[in-house]
């Protein structure tokens, strides 16, 4: 039995998922992209309802209903600011659903032995055509065990790698998509235990992952053996360890990262999975999926010029030596002070970070470049590509604030212009405006591209007190004879300029 | 020690090295002071001011000369003067020695030491004592007045009942000390001031001044480095002196006022503004020559006189500004001599520490000891710091640019020949194992895996959210396996696949939704 309908459907969904992520490589053709994406996904759980998922379709329909109404409370209740925990915590519910579907097909591999060992016909199926006893069996088993059904004993050892896989990355996905999202979402977790934004391990460190993912290899071993299914449960415990030791090791900063990262495994789980069930789309998509997030894992390092690697495993690479001591001190300045200076200057350069994020300060910050625009001045935004806490997570705080795009430039667009700025106000962001990356070989985020606000004529800095950023680093920026520190919360800091400035 | 002023006893010059508010402080570095009686009369000082401020005043410039162990002077000694000095005095004066051989050679035979203020080097520390800009300020300042006394109208723009006045406009040819500082008083009498300079990075500071820089067309390297002579002008080439007459012609028959005050240091003045120019300029227009001294400027300039071309305008070729403001300069001539005294004097106790090893004191000081110390060895703390070499691609010729392109592509070949060997080795590798039908779905495997690389470079910074949003909706793809599940006979696998049915759902709502929300949000200006 062939679903001929269903595999010309998959196409179809695959394209138009295809043409979706294509589609995202501008703001205006993204908004069409999206639609694509949905209804390749419509199309895709449609063919698959009429065709091989046909089989109590009643309960599946209610079960999506009921996830497209908590899905649609998630997604049109959260703040903008809280963009990264949404989606570390949906990827763990791939994870996790990949885990269930991976552990239902050995089951099933179970139950249709079973079935064929009652019959007394042989299980895996003989090399060869079938048999007409199988055949006529197989008519009488569910779709999916049917097609289990009809493997051969090679095939079937495949299916085990595979679905031992998609168990095992999907477990790594859940367990680190949850410790994802309490580092991201901090104080506002809404997990039951708390999680500390810092790196922690436990101690063994990197040899604890390394004997967990040795142990989980000897299991799957074991599991192809024949050693039955308490191997399957074993790995995916030990995968679950693994998920949220690897993760807990990295501190918050590098969150983007891990977050993309884990996207990239739940493309992974899905394909896994998608052997195991020979399913077409489930390969493509999760391909599409995985390979994507590894690209942009790898994008993002790169912004910060820091191995791939080191990044995975936890806290930054080798450096070495004192870093440089920093003289001077930071001055502080009032509202008056930066109002001034606001309305005296030509040229204004916007520095979000994840400070502005926190504080929701973004609808002030446009409603600020609203009125020095209407003023006159040239406002831009620079964004440094791994400013906040997900890549283009501004882009997305600044464009709910209807601060338009045009005026949002990258770093490599706008560092040449900061010379002929007259003043910078860097809201909330720390290490991306560190000077200490292109002047202190010993710094730990020495060689990581940075914004050059400092070659302004003036620089304003609102951040909430004397601390440092997300990765512990003193900036010199900070301490330069033409920085001035506006202390305070980002929002009320620039509600407070707002009546003195235009 | 003792430290006397002479008066100057060249005609005009009102100038004066010792004012009794410098005599004050200079009591203070434990020196007594004298002066030639009269001395200071031009200037506004007199001698009862001088006797009230505890200076000593000596009746001839013989008594003076002799009796004090260090001379102050403002302009450079005449022969006379010069032979008036003795074993071991010290003269401080103005002394242009690379035009004034013979008068130092004369000072050396005396045994004499002298220090040339004009010599001192620009350092920011030697600022103090850099007598040649602040009277390059006082000439810049006194240009522009006395170019308003010659000039018929107003500097600035008026609409009065009587008619509407237009704004003057300024030129201002050369933006050192001089004219910035005429700059900064023509714009503040009210002109429109435009100003040139040979140094391109001087166009902020003149900028700042409120003046407009005009800018030649001209590639950055041929432009000379202000830095490399210690913040002079140095000569330029044949070619940009052409197209800077040529922009001067332009722009000359609207000038009301031309300043200039192009030197460059012990050379003949430039010419800059020609016969033709003056010509082409208005009646009534004046030209104030800063340069009159080495030659001017201008070419119709004749020097220490007021002169009017043919068509009327005015041309303005004093050499003594800074005379013509007397009490003013020597104020801050004394004042520069002061300091110089001060370095003189670390101890404070009025005895002279000739240091050679001082940069400043080493620079200014041309003869020490019966020997020539002119010209000094550069000094060790660079004037300005030098320009950052520009970084800039060199200019490829279509060849090399044809070269470069032809083995990037090769290297790029090469690499992708090497991925794609290894890629399909792996892939053989694989089939050589695997039965077929997993092939079939490996190659889709594969195929998606390339499709994903190539398409998400595509995708823009800006919108890596999204990104990650909706391949995160997508990867709930795995709904699929759920559903193809979950109509199985075995109550377990039902329960979980109706598990995962639900968690994916909720994925594919919810990460739509949130993706549609932030699109909606990008908007243009």
């Amino acid at each position: 039995m062939d679903f001929g309908f269903t595999i010309a459907a998959y196409a179809v969904a695959g394209v138009l998922f295809i043409l979706s992520l294509g589609g995202l490589s501008g703001q205006e053709s993204a908004k069409r992209a999206v639609w694509y994406g949905i209804v390749g996904m419509a199309i895709a759980v449609l063919a698959t309802l009429i065709g091989p998922g046909s089989g109590l379709w009643v309960l599946s329909i209610i079960l999506i209903a009921a996830g497209a109404a908590v899905g649609y409370q998630l997604a049109t209740k959260v703040q903008m600011t809280q963009m990264p925990e949404l989606v570390a915590i949906m990827h763990s519910l791939v994870g996790l659903a990949a885990v269930f579907v991976g552990f239902n097909a050995h089951i099933e591999i179970g139950r249709v032995a079973e079935i064929f060992a009652t019959n007394g016909l042989p299980f895996p199926q003989p090399e060869g055509p079938l048999s007409d006893e199988a055949y006529a069996l197989l008519g009488t088993l569910s779709n999916f065990a049917e097609l289990i059904g009809k493997k051969t004993a090679v095939e079937i050892g495949i299916l085990r790698v595979e679905l031992a896989l998609g168990i095992w990355i999907g477990a790594v996905t859940f367990t680190g998509s949850v410790v994802a999202y309490g580092k991201l979402s901090g104080n506002s977790s809404k997990l039951p235990f708390k999680i500390d934004t810092g790196a922690k391990q436990l101690p063994g460190g990197h040899l604890l992952n390394a004997a967990a993912a040795a142990a989980s290899v000897i299991l799957l071993v074991m599991y192809l053996g024949g050693a039955g299914g308490w191997t399957l449960v074993l790995l995916a415990a030990l995968a679950l360890f693994i998920g949220y030791h690897l993760i807990m090791g990295i501190g918050g900063a590098d969150m983007p990262v891990v977050v993309s990262m884990l996207n990239s495994y739940s493309g992974w789980a899905a394909a896994a999975i998608g052997f195991s069930l020979g399913n077409d789309l489930l390969i493509v998509v999760g391909a599409l999926v995985g390979s994507s997030g590894a690209i942009l894992s790898y994008i993002m390092c790169k912004a910060m010029n820091r191995s791939f690697i080191s990044v995975i495993l936890g806290g930054f690479g080798g450096a070495s030596g004192e870093q440089q001591a920093i003289e001077g001190e930071q001055i502080a300045i009032d509202a008056d002070g930066v109002a001034q200076a606001l309305n005296e200057a030509d040229s204004v350069i916007i520095v979000p970070g994840y400070g502005m994020a926190v504080a929701q300060a973004q609808q002030s910050v446009s409603e600020l470049t609203r009125k020095m625009r209407a003023a006159g001045k040239e406002v831009r935004f620079a964004i440094h590509p791994v400013a906040g806490r997900l890549p283009g997570h501004m882009n997305v705080l600044l464009a709910e604030a209807k601060v338009p795009y045009d005026i949002v430039l990258e770093m490599d667009e706008i560092n040449e212009d900061f010379p002929d700025t007259d003043v910078v106000i860097v809201i909330g962001s720390n290490d991306i405006v560190n000077p200490a990356a292109q002047d202190d070989p010993n710094s730990p985020i020495a060689g990581m591209p940075v914004l050059e606000v400092w070659k302004a004529k003036q620089v304003f800095v609102s951040k909430r007190g004397q601390g440092t950023g997300y990765s512990g680093i003193e900036n010199p920026l900070f301490f330069k004879d033409n920085t001035r520190m506006f202390y305070g919360d980002a929002k009320a800091s620039i509600d407070s300029l707002l009546p003195k400035v235009g | 020690m003792k430290i006397g002023a002479p008066k100057e006893i060249e005609p005009g010059e009102s100038r004066v090295a010792m004012t009794p508010d410098s005599a004050a402080q200079l009591q203070k570095l434990g020196y007594d002071c004298a002066i030639e009686s009269g001395a200071g009369e031009a200037a506004g000082f007199t001698d009862a001011a001088y006797e009230a401020a505890g200076v000593e005043v000596v009746k001839t410039a013989a008594a003076l000369w002799k009796g004090v162990d260090i001379v102050a002077k403002v302009r450079p000694p005449t022969e006379a003067e010069t032979k008036r000095l003795n074993e071991g005095q010290l003269l401080i004066s103005f002394f242009y020695p690379g035009s004034n051989e013979a008068l130092m050679e004369l000072a050396r035979g005396k045994g004499a030491n002298v220090i040339a203020m004009d010599m001192v080097p620009r350092i920011s520390r030697a600022q103090k004592m850099d007598a040649l800009s602040s009277m390059a300020n006082i000439a810049g300042y006194r240009a522009v007045i006395e170019a308003g006394n010659n000039f018929g109208r107003f500097f600035t723009g008026q609409v009065t009942a009587a008619g509407k006045v237009p704004p003057a406009k300024v030129l201002v040819v050369g933006a050192g000390v001089a004219g910035l500082a005429a700059i900064g008083t023509a714009t503040s009498l009210g002109a429109i001031t435009y100003a040139f300079d040979v140094r391109p990075e001087v166009a902020e500071q003149i900028e700042s001044m409120g003046a407009e820089f005009v800018f030649l067309e001209f590639s950055d390297d041929e432009l000379p480095d202000g830095a490399e002579t210690g913040g002079y002008a140095a000569p330029s080439s044949p070619e940009f002196q052409a197209k800077q007459l040529e922009k001067f012609r332009e722009i000359a028959p609207d000038m009301d006022i031309v300043i200039t005050t192009a030197l460059i240091p012990n050379r003949p003045a430039p010419l800059l503004w020609t016969k033709d120019m003056v010509e082409s300029m208005k009646p009534g227009s004046v030209i104030v020559d800063l340069a009159a001294e080495r030659g001017g400027n201008c070419e119709l300039t004749q020097k220490d006189e007021r002169i009017v071309s043919d068509n009327g305008v005015v041309i303005i070729g004093y050499t003594d500004f800074p005379s013509r403001m007397a009490a003013q300069s020597s104020t801050l001539y004394s004042t520069n001599i002061r300091h110089m005294m001060a370095d003189l004097t670390p101890e404070k106790d009025g005895q002279v520490v000739h240091n050679m090893e001082d940069d400043v004191i080493r620079g200014a000081t041309i003869v020490h000891q019966g020997e020539i110390t002119f010209p000094p060895p550069p000094p060790k703390v660079a004037a300005i710091a030098a320009q950052k070499p520009k970084e800039k691609p060199k200019e490829l010729t279509p060849e090399e640019k044809r070269a470069g392109e032809l083995a990037a592509f090769k290297a790029q070949t090469k690499q992708q020949v090497a991925l794609l060997t290894v890629g399909a080795a792996l892939l053989l590798g694989v089939g050589l194992i695997a039965p077929a039908s997993f092939m079939q779905h490996f190659i889709v495997f594969v195929l998606s895996v390339f499709i994903g690389f190539q398409v998400i470079w595509n995708v823009s910074h800006s919108l890596h959210t999204p990104l990650m949003a909706v391949t995160n909706a997508i990867s709930s793809i795995i709904i699929l396996g759920a559903l193809m599940q979950v109509g199985s006979s075995s109550v377990l696998i039902t329960i979980l696949a109706a598990a995962g049915i639900f968690m994916a759902a909720v994925n594919i709502f919810g990460g739509f939704l949130v993706t549609r929300r932030m699109l909606a949000m990008f908007q243009k200006s």
